[in-house]
């Protein structure tokens, strides 16, 4: 079978200073460079490897996750992939149109109209004039919002501009599709047509690049993964062995996972998230003693009163399957909450969750028919082990060995002697 | 590294390259470390062309928007400046103007300066300006400076029917042959536009003071470079000096294609070529060494 995408040796070293100061001034510079002055031979150690002699192949038609934790150099992949920046060594040979749903939007100009963005987003993405012209009313009506399209997207709303920018990514047919879920942060909404967009990419048998944190999607979309750690691959096989390897060696997560600025939050424009945490006894922790309540604490901004929304979890065991879901029915949810700041705490019971690691999903969410509507979501947004330190007074009694099951309940027993 | 029994990868060969013309992949993109030789890759320009078109398109249709009087800016900039020009350095002054009439001579210099003022303004700052598309699309980034030295071309010629009105008024007109030398005299407007702005452009990712610096020299350059006096009209040890500057060539030279005025020193002419060559291959070496950073630290 042809190789679509060959990967060779690629490696990626950044300065560390390169990754801080984004951008200095002359001065900033010059100061520097009279302090290395002082110093006669390069600093090795202020260098680090995104990405580390990772050599891989993609057959033309496979549908390839890539997972790890945050930093461990998926987006750096695919922005080498995408040509964005270049690797310090290596190679890698790309053979097809790339697509990558990372550029949606990319260079819509605000005083433009909705049709003068789809010729300008289209040859930013690649397609020839002529190519855009024929793909024009199918564009348009995709996006559905015919009525707009000579207005100036500065006055779109945000769901306009969004539909409108898919639109026109969604037409480009790549041959290669590089997906990074984790960039595309924000729309919940947004997030899900992306991943019904790859669903459909392929089955038609083209060849798919997926960067993401939810693992049910990677086991499910993808027949095989690659698991990234500190730059370099880890394991790389079936989809579903690497995604339990994964879970099981807790390189995903940790017990708290925030996020430094709003704009780089998951949510929308109503409500952003800030922090998740894993609480017992008023600490933040990565083992819980599975006897006694564990608190998920979700902390999130509300930013414009508009409709009804609450907070959920979800949670996942070792291997991927859900062992469930919580929604916070609270009254006070059942009206639009005032702008500011909410932290919300959900305990799940002592005496519930069976031992082993546990990943959690977070999200802020509004009824919607027959689905929620997730206005902020984090997938695996924080993890830790449930553990039972064995004193003989949890669920398991003075049974030692290995209990199955997504739960292990302290039940209520009732017996008579008849 | 981790143990486990699921390693299934194989060890990394190429494949060959792809056989025949039956297969529907056009390109098979090979990505490597930059390497560090500056180059212009034609082909790639060549093959991203309708890009660079979209991107002045979007240019010339972005300007003008939402300004309240639009393309008549164009008109109003240079005629504004070039009446108070003519007041200051020709009437109060008394400017030496050679054998043309003072506002021909200072329209006619104001022109090409105008263009290149914009053209580097623009150029040296599109990079910067199109930060999403240079953190998130790959696309040659030359395009960009080379977008910013086409557009401005729309004023310059809107400011060439004003010219045209000139030098109606005053009965001055090309004399001769000369007239065919006035499009490469522009050409070497844009070829040092691109040069610097194509350095600037990069020098503008990393230092943020290139905006405040470039004003700073377009506010001179015009003296400079001979716009509101004739070049030939001034030491001629001054003129050897202000020939380092290749717009002082490009205003003579157009002054002579357009308005007939004296040609321009071949020697003096070849000084200002060298130096706008010598100009864009440096920018056009810089760029290209920065490129692969542009993403980075941008």
């Amino acid at each position: 079978m042809a190789v679509a995408v060959a990967v060779q040796g690629l490696s990626k070293r950044y300065q560390i200073g390169q990754l801080r100061a984004a951008y200095g001034t002359l001065r900033d510079s010059i100061a520097a460079a009279v302090r290395r002055l002082g110093r006669s031979h390069r600093d090795h150690r202020k260098e680090i490897w995104a990405l580390r002699d990772v050599s891989f192949q993609v057959p033309e038609g496979q549908v390839l996750g890539i997972i790890g934790r945050n930093g461990a150099g998926k987006s750096t992949l695919l922005k080498i992939l995408t040509r964005i920046t270049t690797p310090s060594e290596g190679r890698a040979e790309i053979r097809g149109r790339v697509g990558s749903l990372l550029e949606v939007g990319t260079g819509f100009h605000p005083e433009l109209t909705g049709r003068e963005n789809i010729f300008l987003n289209g040859a930013v993405l690649g397609m020839k004039r002529r190519e855009i012209a024929r793909k024009l009313p199918d564009i348009v009506e995709f996006s559905g919002i015919e009525r707009f399209i000579d207005t100036p997207v500065k006055r779109y709303s945000s769901g306009m501009y969004v539909r409108l920018a898919f639109s026109v990514a969604a037409h480009l047919e790549p041959e290669i599709l590089l997906v990074d879920e984790v960039l595309a942060v924000g729309d919940a909404e947004f997030q899900r047509r992306c991943l019904g967009r790859m669903q459909d990419i392929g089955r038609s048998g083209r060849t798919v690049l997926f960067v993401s944190h939810q693992m049910g999607a990677v086991t499910r979309l993808c027949q095989r993964a690659i698991l990234l750690d500190r730059g370099q691959v880890v394991l790389d096989g079936p989809s579903h062995e690497v995604v339990g390897h994964y879970l099981q060696t807790g390189l995903g997560g940790g017990p708290l996972r925030e996020w430094p600025t709003l704009e780089t939050a998951p949510g929308n424009d109503l409500v952003r998230l800030r922090w998740v945490r894993v609480v017992q006894d008023g600490r933040t922790v990565e083992s819980a003693d599975v006897r006694r309540p564990i608190g998920i604490e979700i902390a999130f901004r509300v930013l414009r009163s508009v409709e009804p929304m609450f907070p959920k979890i979800k949670l996942f065991d070792g291997e991927g399957g859900i062992i469930f879901n919580a929604l916070d029915t609270d009254r006070r949810w059942h009206e639009a909450p005032a702008c500011g700041d909410y932290v919300s705490t959900a305990w799940i019971p002592g005496n519930l969750l069976n031992e082993g690691l546990v990943t959690v999903d977070v999200g802020v969410v509004s009824l919607g028919g027959a689905k929620l509507r997730p206005h902020a979501a984090a997938s695996m947004a924080v993890s830790f082990t449930a553990y039972d330190p064995g004193e003989g007074d949890s669920a398991r009694g003075l049974f030692t060995g290995r209990l199955r099951g997504a739960v292990l309940p302290l039940l209520d027993w009732e017996t008579e002697l008849r | 590294m981790t143990e486990t029994g699921l390693e299934v990868r194989d060890a990394p060969t190429l494949p060959a390259a792809p056989s025949g013309g039956e297969d529907r992949v056009d390109r098979v993109v090979v990505i490597r470390p930059a390497s560090s030789w500056p180059r212009l890759d034609l082909g790639e320009l060549w093959h991203y062309r309708e890009l660079l078109f979209t991107f002045v398109w979007r240019d010339i249709k972005v300007r003008y928007k939402q300004t309240f009087i639009g393309v008549a800016w164009a008109l109003l900039v240079p005629v504004f400046t070039a009446t108070v020009y003519t007041v200051v350095f020709g009437k109060f002054a008394k400017f030496p103007s050679g054998n043309l009439p003072y506002p021909v001579l200072v329209f006619s210099g104001l022109l090409p300066m105008q263009y290149f003022t914009s053209a580097l303004t623009q150029a040296s700052g599109s990079l910067v300006q199109n930060v999403s598309l240079v953190t998130k699309v790959y696309f040659p980034r030359v395009l960009l400076p080379m977008s910013g030295v086409l557009v401005p071309f729309v004023d310059f010629v809107i400011g060439f029917a004003v010219l045209l009105g000139l030098m109606g008024r005053f009965g001055v007109w090309p004399a001769g042959p000369a007239v065919l030398l006035a499009l490469p005299m522009l050409a070497v407007a844009l070829l040092t536009a691109l040069g610097a702005g194509l350095g600037l452009s990069a020098l503008n990712v990393r230092y943020r003071d290139v905006p405040y610096a470039i004003p700073v020299f377009l506010q001179v350059l015009p003296l400079l470079s001979g716009v509101p006096y004739a070049l030939e009209s001034i030491p001629e040890k001054w003129q050897w000096l202000l020939s380092a500057n290749p717009m002082t060539a490009v205003i003579a030279g157009w002054r002579w294609a357009v308005l007939g005025a004296a040609a321009p020193d071949p020697a003096k002419l070849s000084v200002s070529l060298a130096v706008a060559a010598a100009l864009f291959l440096l920018g056009l070496a810089f760029f290209r060494r920065s490129e692969p950073r542009f993403a980075d630290t941008i």
